[in-house]
Parts: C-alpha cells; sequence; structure tokens
C-alpha cells in the first residue's frame, strides 16, 4: 500500500502537468505545486482505497449481519438525530444572538464555544464525567434529588455527541447569519416587529440553507463521536455502544464485521455529503 | 446570499474530514506485511507489547533494564492483549510481547508464534473491585444480582472480560452490566472515578490501585486462574536480555509485589 504513494500523485497530475510549447517555466512551476497537492490527495485517499479493497464485498451483508452491527447502527441513528434536534434548538438561536452581537463578551463566548472544536474528544469525555457523573457538579445533585444516572445511557451518548458538534453547529450557522443583512431585522423592527418576530420571519427565512448545512456537518461530527463517548457514556450494545465504538470492538475478534460496518457508515457519510453538496455546500 | 456559503465552508470542510476520517480510521490501518513482523525494531530499542494490566511491574522492570544497560530503550505499549495482537498480526514492529490468558496467542500469525522464545511470567485471578466507601455494599460474588448495581464488565473479546464471564457464568450470577470497556485498566477506572459500583478486574489490578479501590476477592472454587505468556520475536542481546529479566528472579519477585502469582 504504501509504495503505491509516490505512484498516485504523476497519475492525477499527468495531464496537467505536461508543459505546453513555449509555456515551459510555468509548467515547471504547476508541477512544483501539483507533486505536494496529488501527495496529500494520495494520504487521504488511500486509507479510504485501502478500506473499499480489504472489504469482503460477496459476503459484505452476511458480515453487516454480525450481532452487534444493527444495534450499533440503530443507536446511532437515534442518539445523532436528537443530537441534530438539540443543536437546532438551542444553537440557531444562540448562533442569532452570536450573529448581532459585537461585544468582549459575544467574542469570548465564540472563542469558549470553539474549545470543544479542537479539544481532543477522550479529554471531553474526561469533562462530561466531572460535570454529569455520579460525583460530578451537574451529575451528583440531579442523582440525589431526581435520582437520576446519566453515565452509561444513552442520555449520556446524546450529551457528548452535543457536546461535540454543538459549537461546530453554532459557528456555522452563526456565519450564514451574518450573511442575512442587518437592514432587514431594522426594517422588521421599525414595521414593528419584536425581537423574536424577527428571529422567525427575517433570520430563520434567510439563513435556512445555513441552518441545513450547519445541521448535517453537526449530524456528521456527532455520527463519527467516539473518545468523548467511551469515556463517558461507556460501551454496552444497544444502550451506548454506537457504529464507531462497535468498529473498535468487532474489530479485535471479527474484523471483516468491523469493515462491514465501517463501509455502512462511509456510504452513508457520503450520501449525505452528496445530496449537500447538490443542494448547500459548493 | 452570497456571503453565506463561504463563511460556513471551512468548518465544512473540517467536519466532513473528522467524520469520514473516524468512519475509516480503525480499518484502515489493516495491511497485509504479518511477515514483517518478526523483525527486530532496532539497535538498542526494545519494544514492548504488553496487557494493560502488567503496567505496574513493566514499567518498573524497564525501569531497572534502562538502568542497567545504558544507551538501551525500552519502549512499552500497553493494551488490551487482543489488540495488540491484532497490531502484531497487522505488522506492527514489536520485540517482546506479554498477553494476559493464552486467548489472544490465536490472533498472532503461526509462523510468527513458532519461532518466537516463549515463557509463563506470571497468573493472575478475578477480582471484584470497589469504589473505596463500597455504596452498592458488595461483600460477594452473589451480592453482584442487585440490579440496583451499576457493573462494569471488560468487553467480551478480551481476555478479562472472558475471565468475567466464566466466573459470572459458572456461579449463575447475571449482574446488571452497565458497560464493557476496551482493556482492564478503563474498566478500573469506572471504579476509580466513582461511576460504577463495582467492576470485575484482576487481582494485580486491585493491588496496584492501592487505596483508589476496595477489592472483593472470589474463592479459588469459583475463581478462574489466568496464565501470563510472554513472546520475544529477536535474539538481540538486549530483547533476549529484557526477558531474561522479566522471566527471572527480579522480575518475579517484581510481578508478585505487583499482586500477580509466580508462574
Amino acid at each position: 500500500m504504501t509504495t503505491a504513494t509516490p505512484g498516485a500523485s504523476p497519475e492525477h497530475g499527468a495531464p496537467v502537468r505536461r508543459p505546453r510549447p513555449g509555456l515551459s517555466r510555468p509548467g515547471l512551476s504547476r508541477a512544483v505545486l501539483l507533486v505536494p497537492a496529488g501527495l496529500g490527495v494520495a494520504l487521504v485517499v488511500l486509507p479510504l482505497v485501502g478500506l473499499l479493497l480489504r472489504t469482503d464485498w460477496p459476503r459484505i451483508l452476511e458480515n453487516l449481519s454480525a450481532p452487534l452491527v444493527w444495534p450499533a447502527i440503530r443507536l446511532s441513528l437515534l442518539t445523532t438525530l436528537a443530537t441534530v434536534a438539540v443543536c437546532c434548538v438551542l444553537g440557531t438561536p444562540l448562533a442569532w444572538l452570536l450573529a448581532r452581537a459585537d461585544g468582549r463578551a459575544a467574542s469570548w463566548l465564540r472563542a469558549v464555544l470553539t474549545v470543544p472544536v479542537v479539544l481532543p474528544p477522550v479529554v471531553g469525555g474526561v469533562a462530561l464525567l466531572m460535570a454529569y457523573g455520579r460525583r460530578g457538579v451537574v451529575g451528583a445533585p440531579v442523582l440525589e434529588l431526581l435520582g437520576l444516572r446519566l453515565p452509561f445511557t444513552p442520555t449520556a451518548v446524546v450529551l457528548a455527541q452535543v457536546f461535540v458538534s454543538l459549537p461546530f453547529f453554532v459557528l456555522a450557522v452563526e456565519g450564514a447569519m451574518r450573511g442575512v443583512d442587518a437592514r432587514y431585522d431594522a426594517v422588521a423592527a421599525t414595521l414593528g416587529a419584536s425581537p423574536l418576530r424577527v428571529f422567525t420571519r427575517v433570520a430563520l427565512p434567510l439563513a435556512g440553507p445555513g441552518i441545513a448545512s450547519g445541521a448535517a456537518l453537526a449530524w456528521a461530527r456527532a455520527l463519527g463521536e467516539f473518545g468523548a463517548t467511551i469515556t463517558f457514556a461507556g460501551n454496552f450494545e444497544g444502550r451506548t455502544q454506537t457504529a464507531p465504538l462497535a468498529v473498535y470492538v468487532a474489530l479485535q475478534n471479527d474484523p471483516q464485521a468491523a469493515i462491514a460496518l465501517s463501509i455502512a457508515m462511509l456510504a452513508v457519510s457520503l450520501l449525505v455529503l452528496g445530496l449537500l453538496r447538490g443542494r448547500w455546500l459548493r | 446570499m452570497t456571503a453565506r456559503g463561504p463563511r460556513a465552508t471551512p468548518a465544512a470542510a473540517a467536519a466532513i474530514v473528522a467524520a469520514l476520517g473516524l468512519a475509516a480510521c480503525s480499518p484502515a490501518t489493516t495491511e497485509d506485511t504479518s511477515a514483517d513482523a518478526e523483525v527486530p525494531t532496532g539497535e538498542g530499542v526494545v519494544t514492548v507489547l504488553a496487557a494493560a494490566s502488567l503496567t505496574e511491574p513493566l514499567t518498573a522492570l524497564a525501569e531497572r533494564y534502562e538502568a542497567d544497560n545504558p544507551g538501551v530503550t525500552v519502549r512499552i505499549s500497553f493494551g488490551s492483549s487482543t489488540t495488540l495482537a491484532q497490531q502484531i498480526a497487522e505488522g506492527a514492529p514489536v520485540d517482546v510481547y506479554a498477553s494476559a490468558g493464552e486467548s489472544a496467542l490465536d490472533l498472532l500469525p503461526e509462523d510468527v508464534a513458532a519461532d518466537a522464545g516463549r515463557a509463563t511470567v506470571a497468573r493472575n485471578t478475578v477480582e471484584i473491585a470497589t469504589p473505596p466507601d463500597d455504596p452498592g455494599g458488595v461483600s460477594s460474588l452473589a451480592d453482584l444480582a442487585d440490579p440496583d448495581l451499576d457493573v462494569v464488565l471488560c468487553a467480551d473479546t478480551v481476555p478479562c472480560g472472558k475471565a468475567a464471564d466464566e466466573v459470572l457464568t459458572a456461579a449463575g450470577v447475571t449482574p446488571n452490566v452497565v458497560s464493557r470497556e476496551v482493556d482492564v485498566k478503563a474498566t478500573l477506572t469506572k471504579v476509580t472515578l466513582g461511576e460504577a459500583d463495582a467492576a470485575m478486574v484482576y487481582h494485580s489490578d486491585v493491588v496496584s490501585a492501592g487505596d483508589d479501590v476496595r477489592g472483593v476477592e472470589i474463592p479459588d472454587a469459583d475463581n478462574v486462574t489466568l496464565v501470563y505468556p510472554m513472546l520475544w520475536f529477536s535474539q538481540d542481546p538486549d530483547v533476549v536480555g529484557f526477558a531474561d529479566l522479566v522471566r527471572g528472579t527480579d522480575g518475579t519477585s517484581a510481578l508478585v509485589e505487583a499482586g500477580f502469582l509466580a508462574p
């Protein structure tokens, strides 16, 4: 596999790289750009190709029927949909307030919300335990007053996914909402619209496509969540074992099931990306 | 309209890469290079892959070997025996492999395992671990049947999970299992953090955790004993030297001190 790396870039670059007569210097400089670019492409594409090549295609359906596969896919779909719903309900107003705020507080808030984007997910999982665990700052009173235990439940899976995906959603939607001309708000306000009405009648319709792509990003991030989930929610079939966790566990005793499940996740991701690319992402 | 798309694009790209990368990462590392597995990892470096339960004694023995042999570095990676065996089968560089139990050895390519030096370095038994204040009131294996307890076990794919299942099945006890962790240290952590009422780990893990957990021993009649085989894949003097240290009397006493049984 690794020996194919250098071969892949000329293959990609060949038709473009051939210098046209009289254009040898621009052709050369273009080649200088194409080689690292091609290597970059290879670094991303080769693992995916490796996955496709190592898949036992004739038996993929059989491998997908391994007992841990469907509970994991079902749990992943349910929890990621719940995560997207939470992101939309809580994240959209937050993004709108941030888009229309310019103070220092807004900048700080924006910086804090970016932390989960750069934080290693497993650190996020530890933080979630410290907050919602049985001895956590929120978890202990919740257990005391309501008798509810959060870790090891599907709710914990959703909390972990929201922690990592809400920032993606808010940053994407805020970007879209900043694109909504502030004069529309002003006009709506002079016509007597309340801030809530401006949000629902002006911001939401105009930023609709941005919200949709933000939701898709949040969903993709939630679907791939591993570190925070296994640290905070644990790993139990049908309850907290999402598809990425099932891939990890299956790799230990049933690698073909792990590969088949990876292919299923890859297919779903590509499908969503394809739909988005056609409509919103350019 | 026009300002919207470009704004979202960098975040979009980052998220897409993250999502696809995670979906593909584990199996993408698989490569058919098992023939290279017996190649020693380099001059002056001994690469050790060892069961998570061996963390404390092997770390101490590695430090001792480095102190006695200046210029030699012992690199140890701890994980579930199953995952490590899988990595060796996929061509991970390794000089010494120490496994909890013998089941993971089946995953090693036959030619690699056949040519390796081999010795049993320790034995271990299963024990119940609870938080020090014992919130669930666990004093015997039978107490684990309480449905109000949150019990954590190792995944059934790794040796400590297989051993725990064996013990529970033989005793006819069905606990309320809330999570099956990827290796024994992750399992123990759920108890040391106070998130679980009880976990089934190895006796040595209870010993190494010290005051962070409380151990509840399982009588021999209900327990299982795991042997810890160690394999070395090279005749490099440092590889053999480190293996000799671990299986020699100093190694055994370090392992016994850490709560293992002598081989």
